[in-house]
């Protein structure tokens, strides 16, 4: 296993972390975001996938910014007893989690090739190569990006407008859901104790 | 681990040092082994750096090549074997190395994970950075500097609970403003460690939050001072949270609507004081309006890149000309406005004397970022806007219009 592990770090791939049975189950945002990732042809894993949360956390786990898209995943907690409308909002969750990763890494990755395509046509224009005398990538001014900074965001305002209004939809179900699950938790406590003074 | 070797500067053998090398690998990769498996582990250092800088890690070492020093003396192995034996150790070593590494790299991914369990100890931290404690303080300073500028006698419940009302108020409004910005605050580097995007609280808790910062806040000025403080509170909270905020994604126009949200908590203070919206009132907020622009245009400009790609409808970075023009515009009306304000009986004639020197230099800024368009320039007229506002309101506070002044004319022309 140490052979094979040394080997695929050599390889440049991910080390496969694999969850012994002993793990208590989290459910991963990965389904999406692998689907999406083997549209882009890059390997399917994403980086939620590869982490497992120790046995004994009753809670959710986030990670570290995303490299794309930058956001922090999150590995939700699946309790024992949870209820429809806890499942209904861990689901909704996870979705939003995707399709926020899905928006904000084609966006950035758009951004940067943008930012890339634009330079080096200025660059061309003006009779420069992308990398300097002493091998240093050759960067414009930002007076010189404005003009592709303004184009850039009018040419994604649509897009955007689309994206807000699903947002804030979406935003504000989640924090309602949280509140009718809260709700719901904070009654069924008040219930067994109330079964507890009647025993 | 060249290091290491320096250390080992008594020791000549080679057999002694590769031993030791061997040692010291299987500690580290023993050690990292069992952070794997141990879940609460919180390593001090970074595994791949060595631990021996650690001063028990030294004794440690110590007492290894002790304990080595009689074992090879009674096996001194020929050269040939030596080399033999060098090389499975420096083969294996290079394997446990690449082990150790991987495993290294992976155990600080993991390391990044956080619970996502609220610490009541961090809590007050996290509030203060989801209300943007900062911020807060400044606005309720300019709401107390209102509320001093008013011509009545100072009462003192009054002004604490109009500044504890503005201050929470704020505290609400701010916070509800990181409850929707989550996922651009992300992807700006200004933002990018706030609590809602960094999973330290929840949603929900924000909101709460929020609301019991706000509906205290609003009773406390509407019951404890008057009504009309109380709309104004709750009318600025209102436009921060559902205009400004998603405006500023719409359209450019969003800097105008900030611009009206901060002129309005010195008109708070002045209406918690006198009762009514004076001239007065207005003048006020018109200074803080017109301060706004130097300070946000000239913020902005350094953020054009982040705006772009997030989707920020700013002015730096659509109408960059006018950008510049406005900034200019509202330092040269800042003049203008402390001319007004002996006018409107609010100071004396002093005051656009004495703050000629700090208008004509902001003014100054705002022109040298209108002709020069760069960098520094705009940091040059942002720092600047951050002590001209303190500045210009304690130098307005000396020249109040004295009580007395105003009675004995009140008394003429009744």
């Amino acid at each position: 296993m140490a052979e094979a592990a040394a080997a695929a770090v050599r390889a440049g791939r991910r080390v496969r972390h694999v969850c012994s049975g002993t793990r208590r189950c989290f459910s991963r945002a990965g389904g999406g975001a692998g689907l999406l990732a083997a549209e882009r042809g890059r390997e399917p894993e994403s980086r939620a996938s590869s982490f497992c949360p120790p046995a004994h956390s009753c809670n959710d786990w986030i990670g570290p910014p995303d490299s794309q898209s930058n956001l922090r995943p999150i590995v939700f907690h699946i309790p024992k007893n949870e209820s429809p409308l806890g499942r209904r909002l861990r689901e909704f969750r996870q979705e939003t989690q995707v399709w926020n990763q899905q928006f904000w890494a084609s966006q950035n990755v758009s951004f940067r090739k943008g930012k890339e395509e634009f330079i080096y046509s200025r660059l061309k224009a003006k009779g420069l190569e992308m990398k300097g005398e002493t091998g240093q990538k050759v960067t414009l001014s930002a007076e010189e990006m404005a003009d592709f900074y303004k184009d850039f965001l009018s040419k994604n305002f649509k897009k955007h407008m689309c994206y807000n209004r699903e947002w804030y939809k979406r935003n504000f179900t989640i924090t309602f859901l949280m509140g009718q699950v809260a709700f719901e938790r904070a009654w069924r406590r008040l219930g067994w104790k109330k079964t507890k003074v009647g025993n | 681990m060249p290091c290491k070797f320096m250390h080992c500067c008594g020791v000549v053998n080679k057999r002694w040092i590769t031993f030791q090398h061997l040692n010291f690998l299987k500690r580290m990769y023993v050690t990292q082994y069992n952070k794997d498996l141990s879940q609460q582990a919180k390593p001090k250092s970074d595994p791949v750096a060595p631990p021996f800088l650690e001063k028990k890690h030294l004794g440690q070492e110590k007492t290894v090549i002790r304990e080595i020093r009689p074992v090879s003396p009674l096996h001194p192995p020929s050269s040939e074997t030596l080399n033999r034996n060098e090389f499975k150790a420096v083969n294996s070593a290079a394997v446990v190395e690449d082990l150790a590494t991987a495993v290294g790299a992976e155990s600080k991914e993991e390391k990044q994970w956080k619970e996502m369990k609220l610490q009541l100890d961090d809590l007050p931290g996290i509030l203060a950075r989801l209300s943007k404690i900062k911020l807060t303080a400044l606005v309720v300073s300019t709401a107390s500097a209102g509320f001093a500028m008013a011509p009545v006698p100072f009462d003192l419940t009054c002004f604490l609970l109009t500044s504890i009302g503005t201050g929470l108020a704020s505290c609400a409004a701010n916070s509800i403003n990181q409850f929707f910005e989550v996922p651009f605050d992300s992807n700006m580097n200004r933002t990018k460690n706030r609590p809602l995007v960094r999973g330290q609280i929840s949603p929900l808790l924000a909101v709460s939050f929020a609301a019991s910062c706000a509906v205290p806040g609003i009773a406390l000025l509407t019951l404890g001072v008057n009504p009309l403080t109380g709309a104004l509170g709750a009318f600025n909270i209102f436009l921060y949270t559902c205009c400004y905020t998603p405006m500023k994604r719409m359209s450019i126009i969003n800097t105008w609507v900030g611009a009206v949200v901060g002129a309005i908590p010195p008109i708070m203070g002045w209406t918690a004081a006198t009762g009514s919206l004076d001239a007065g009132a207005l003048l006020l907020g018109g200074i803080l309006y017109s301060w706004q622009f130097p300070h946000f245009n000239a913020l902005s400009w350094g953020l054009r890149e982040d705006y772009s790609r997030g989707g920020y409808c700013m002015m730096s970075v659509t109408h960059p000309a006018m950008c510049r023009r406005v900034a200019l515009r509202h330092c040269l009306a800042l003049i203008g406005l402390s001319t007004v304000a002996p006018i409107l009986d609010v100071t004396t004639w002093n005051f656009p004397l004495i703050s000629l020197p700090i208008n004509l230099y902001i003014s100054y800024l705002g022109f040298r970022f209108y002709r020069d368009a760069d960098r520094s320039s705009s940091r040059k007229l942002f720092f600047c806007s951050l002590w001209h506002l303190p500045m210009l309101l304690l130098l307005m506070l000396t020249c109040k219009k004295s009580l007395l002044e105003k009675e004995d004319k009140s008394e003429l022309f009744s």
